[in-house]
């Protein structure tokens, strides 16, 4: 299979996440694949930019970028912002860790990231932004005799 | 996200259909308070979700908000019938664990 980009630029506003899942999840599309396989790169990507819209423009808004690229049958996202940084990554990755434990936040985020796609990693600049690298394999397509 | 609630022997069952997201949590989070504000008297309260086509890990944190509202007023919450893939994140969360699966 060929390779496939997609790039995707959108204001931080809570409506566009929606927009966002769904967008990465028809461009996986040509992939061939399963249900849940879907169904895992939605949630992902929808926790990416809920992160983007708490935390990163936790007061304000801000630009959100999502590029995806297809290698063979490998998806792989970039979820970048230009927003506050993540002061501690070890600790913002625990499960459970929410630094708004106020707004009934479960600190889920990045433990479903981490178990819903094959790999997984942040990168974060305090007061300059955050990007969030993820990818997932899918089985190769069984063609019907 | 829609909420819809009824009553039926002392138990409130609470619908939720729609996608469950930081977006829309935040009206659903309203309805279902104010349908557990205005129950009081019920004797336990069964949130489904059969109808919820997508959650994020903002499902988690709405339902022990709601766990939590409900627990106040000692009445016991459970969820009923989340799909696969609610199903996948609730026990990655051990959520079950406070509120259980109803029949």
């Amino acid at each position: 299979m060929s390779k496939n980009y997609l790039k995707l630029q959108f204001y931080s506003y809570p409506r566009n996440q929606a927009f966002a899942r769904d967008a990465v999840a028809a461009f996986c599309l040509e992939l061939n694949p399963s249900l849940s396989d879907i169904s895992d790169v939605k949630t992902a990507v929808s926790e990416a930019v809920t992160n983007c819209t708490v935390h990163a423009y936790k007061d304000n808004c801000g630009m959100v970028t999502v590029e995806c690229e297809i290698e063979d049958n490998k998806l792989h996202i970039k979820v970048s912002d230009q927003g506050a940084g993540i002061a501690d990554i070890k600790k913002a990755v625990q499960p459970f860790y929410t630094s708004l434990p106020s707004d009934e936040r479960s600190g889920m985020g990045f433990t479903i990231m981490q178990t819903f796609m094959d790999e997984f990693n942040v990168e974060s600049v305090k007061g300059e932004g955050t990007v969030v690298y993820m990818s997932k394999s899918f089985k190769a397509e069984v063609e019907n005799a | 996200m829609h909420v819809s609630g009824y009553v039926k022997d002392r138990t409130l069952y609470i619908n939720l259909s729609g996608e469950m997201d930081e977006c829309s949590s935040r009206d659903a989070r309203t309805h279902c308070d104010k349908l557990i504000d205005e129950n009081v008297a019920a004797k336990k309260i069964i949130i489904n979700l059969s109808e919820v086509a997508f959650m994020d890990s903002t499902g988690i944190g709405f339902l022990i908000g709601r766990y939590k509202k409900a627990n106040r007023i000692n009445v016991p919450l459970y969820i009923q019938k989340p799909n696969f893939a609610a199903d996948k994140i609730l026990n990655l969360s051990g959520i079950y664990s406070l509120i259980p699966k109803a029949e």
